[in-house]
Formats: structure tokens, sequence, C-alpha cells
């Protein structure tokens, strides 16, 4: 019944976001001209485009984003039955969080933390 | 299933999405007599009594105005990134328990849209998938700004959601399942889970403040060096969707931490009131909406008083604080846990 109740609710939620964006295109003026259609870069005449190479220190963080985020998946299931598995479960995850930890240290004094 | 489930499940969906829409749009009201309350000016007061109907002229203007797309722009996904994110803004209220139940002619009616067993999980895999919506804005707009605001917006997001994921599990820990209702059940009168998990609930709130792209975390849009960050070519409802999503996140984090951390419906004393199951109910939901309404001050509160971090200090925040301390945390619960568990 209850993923039924999502999807239902996600019909709902759609529905009505495409709606505005259908309605309000209808309703709003509109007029074209080349100045206009220019991308903005405060006023002085637009340079390139804007699909570049960026920072490299983004990769970094999502680098490390992904490391963490698989293991946090891998938490979930183990916070849901950690009170009934008792000592053993404990003990497991402070390995696991020992060689995360070292994983973060290891970052953290190679200075990939530091944001320049 | 049959068609009374499907009707009675339809209307509540409508209803609590039209109400997370006038809730947001209202905060943008109050926000702003906050701000000329915090700076000594009145704030908007030509709408209507007190500026009451602002809202619905910003909203109606909002939908007049001109449709703008830069030339240069990726067409479809111009329009998906902000339909994206106010979509995503919008479903995160499925799994959260606005009450408990309602009792019409013997038949229980819940006052939850999907009360679905791995809830929290849920919440947090539609925050993730916000991320998007606002890389593709930022991205499709082909503006050096909207890049840089999106990239920020990216990178500020999943740091936070790291600490803000581990400060969640500390709540798994301890009571035991993935539910959203359960958990709020579980903190029945005044057994709240802020009162065992003070720091996890510091964590969240900070973690909110960031993945809403509140101040002192809005680097994605700091107009002072980004223009208008992520959003800067957008108009018209388009530009709409961005402002109004922020403004149902900040009023779903506002519900996320009452029930996680301030017992959700309950209230203390429940008990001893005497009341009639449905009236509790209602008595229930009130306090809710107090609790988010205190919550959603308090983003405002800090917003007008903290001024914005600068790009080194956010990140060293996330990683070299946060979540070294969400870590701790959740060692500290276990051990916890596992001493009550052998006395």
């Amino acid at each position: 019944m209850n993923s039924e109740s999502l999807i239902l609710f996600f019909i709902v939620a759609v529905v009505l976001v495409g709606g505005a964006v259908i309605f309000s295109s209808f309703v709003a003026p509109s007029s074209k001209n080349a100045q206009k259609s220019e991308t903005y870069e405060c006023g002085i005449p637009t340079q390139g485009i804007s699909w570049l190479q960026f920072n490299v220190g983004y990769y970094l963080f999502a680098i490390l984003f992904l490391v963490f985020d698989v293991e946090t998946v891998f938490l979930f299931p183990w916070a849901a039955v950690m009170k009934e598995v008792g000592m053993v479960a404990f003990v497991e995850i402070l390995i696991f969080f020992t060689i995360l930890g070292l994983g973060l240290l290891y970052a953290w004094k190679k200075h990939a933390l530091i944001w320049e | 299933m049959d068609y009374s489930f499907i009707i009675y499940k339809f209307t509540l969906a409508t209803v609590i999405l039209i109400i997370s829409l006038v809730v947001a749009m209202y905060a943008t009201l109050i926000e702003r007599k906050m701000a000329g309350f915090f700076q000594d000016r009145h704030g908007p007061n030509r709408a209507g009594k007190f500026g009451i109907l602002q809202p619905l002229a910003d909203g109606l203007k909002l939908f007049f105005k001109e449709e703008f797309m830069p030339q240069s722009a990726d067409k479809f996904l111009y329009i998906l990134g902000p339909s994206l994110t106010m979509l995503i803004a919008l479903l995160t209220s499925a799994v959260i328990p606005w009450g408990s139940s309602i009792v019409i002619g013997g038949t229980e009616y819940s006052l939850q849209i999907a009360d679905i067993n791995i809830g929290i999980l849920y919440v947090f895999a539609i925050l993730s998938i916000g991320v998007y919506g606002i890389m593709i804005g930022g991205w499709a707009s082909n503006n050096k700004y909207a890049l840089i605001g999106a990239i920020r917006a990216a990178s500020q997001m999943i740091s936070y959601e790291l600490a803000m994921g581990m400060a969640i599990i500390t709540i798994v820990m301890m009571t035991g399942t993935l539910s959203l209702g359960e958990i709020v059940a579980q903190q029945h009168g005044f057994n709240w889970n802020v009162w065992y998990q003070p720091l996890g609930f510091f964590l969240f709130l900070v973690c909110a403040f960031a993945e809403t792209n509140r101040a002192p975390f809005d680097l994605p849009e700091c107009e002072t060096e980004l223009v208008g960050g992520y959003h800067t070519e957008y108009s018209s409802m388009k530009l709409g969707f961005y402002l109004f999503a922020e403004y149902i996140n900040m009023f779903i984090s506002a519900a996320m931490i009452s029930s996680l951390y301030f017992g959700g419906y309950n209230f203390p004393f429940m008990d001893d009131l005497g009341l009639s199951h449905n009236a509790l109910s209602l008595l229930g939901s009130l306090a809710f909406f107090v609790k988010i309404t205190f919550f959603g001050f308090l983003f405002m509160w800090v917003r007008w008083t903290l001024p914005r971090f600068r790009y080194d200090q956010l990140m060293r925040l996330g990683w070299k604080t946060l979540i070294p301390l969400a870590i701790v945390n959740v060692i500290i619960t276990g051990l916890v846990l596992m001493i009550k568990n052998h006395m």
C-alpha cells in the first residue's frame, strides 16, 4: 500500500510542477533580440563559452565523497540491526572506522582537505 | 486497492503539497518581515494589511514575467534544472509523519502519506538528487557565474551530506528502525531523541543549513562575487522554482529536525490530558507545526545574524570538524548502547 501511495504522490507532484511550467510558458510574454539572448557577463561582450575546465580541487572532494558515501550505505543496514547483533557488530564497526579513519587521516596529511 | 483508498491518499497528497507551497510562499513574506525587524525597518507593507498579499503578488508576477533563455544554453537541461529542483523539494514531504492518525467512522486514516520502512533512506536519496537540479541548471545556462555557483553548490552539498548521514545513523542505532513513523512514535511524550543525541542534533542542524544553501552557507548564490550564482540566467517561473524550492527545503528540513530530534507530533504530558484519540492527533499536529515554525524562525534568525563563510572555511568546517565529530558520535553512541545492553 505504501509504495502505491508514494507513486501517487509522485504523480501529483509531477502534475503540479509540469502544470506550472506549461502555464507560465503560455502566459509569459516574449520578445527576442540578439543582444538580450547573449550570455550575461556584467555588460561586457561575452567571452567564449563557459563549458570549460574548472579547478581540480573539486574532483578531489568528489573522490573523497565517493569513498565516504559508499561507507554510509554500509552503515545504514548495520545501524538498523546493531542492537540485536550486539558486541560483534560493535567490534566490527570499530575495525571498519579504523580503516576509514586512516583513509581520512591520509587525505588530511596529504593536504587534500585544504582548499586553495 | 479500492477507490476510497486512492481518493484518500490523493486528497492527502494534494493537501500536503498545497500546504507546503503556501507555507513556502508565506515563508518568503515572514523572512522579509523578519529581515526588516532585524534591520530596524518595516519590510513589505504595501500589498494588503501588513503586506499579507505580498506573496500572492510575487507569485503572480513570476508567472507573468518574460521567459528568457540565453541563446547558447542547453535548451532541454535549462528547463529540466529548476523543475527537478522543485520536484525534489516537494517529494520529501511524502514520508514525514504530519500527525498520528484520525479515526473517522471506525476506519483509521494515517496522517502520513507513505510510512515506508526505509523512510530515512528515502529522504536521504531524494536529498542527494537535489544536487542534480542545481548542477544541471547552472551548467545548462552556459554562464560562467552560474557554472561556478553550480560546482560550488555540488561540492558543498556532497561534503555536508556525509556528516548529515552519520548524524542520522546514530538515531537509527538508538531506535533500531529506518521508518520515520516508527522513530517519531518511539519518542512518545517527552522522551525526545535530542536528550540522548545533543551532538547529533547539532551536526544535523549545521548540515541542514548547508544542504539548503542558506546563510551562512549560501556560497552557491553569493551575490557579492557571483551575481546570482547558479540561477543568474533564470527568469520568470523557472527562477521562481529555485526560490520556492529553497523555502520548501527549509520547511522540510525544519520538519525533519522536529521529527527526528524533537518528537514530531509528540508533546509533553500528552497522556495526562484525557483527550480522545482524534483531539490528541490534531493537538499533536499543531505541536508539530509549532516546532516547525520555531526551526523556520531559527533558519531566518541565523541568516540575518551571521556573515557568509569563506569557501576554504566552509570546506574545513565540513571535512575537518563535522565529519570527525560525526564519526566520534557514532562510536560513542555504539559504546553507550553496548554498556546498556550488558547491564
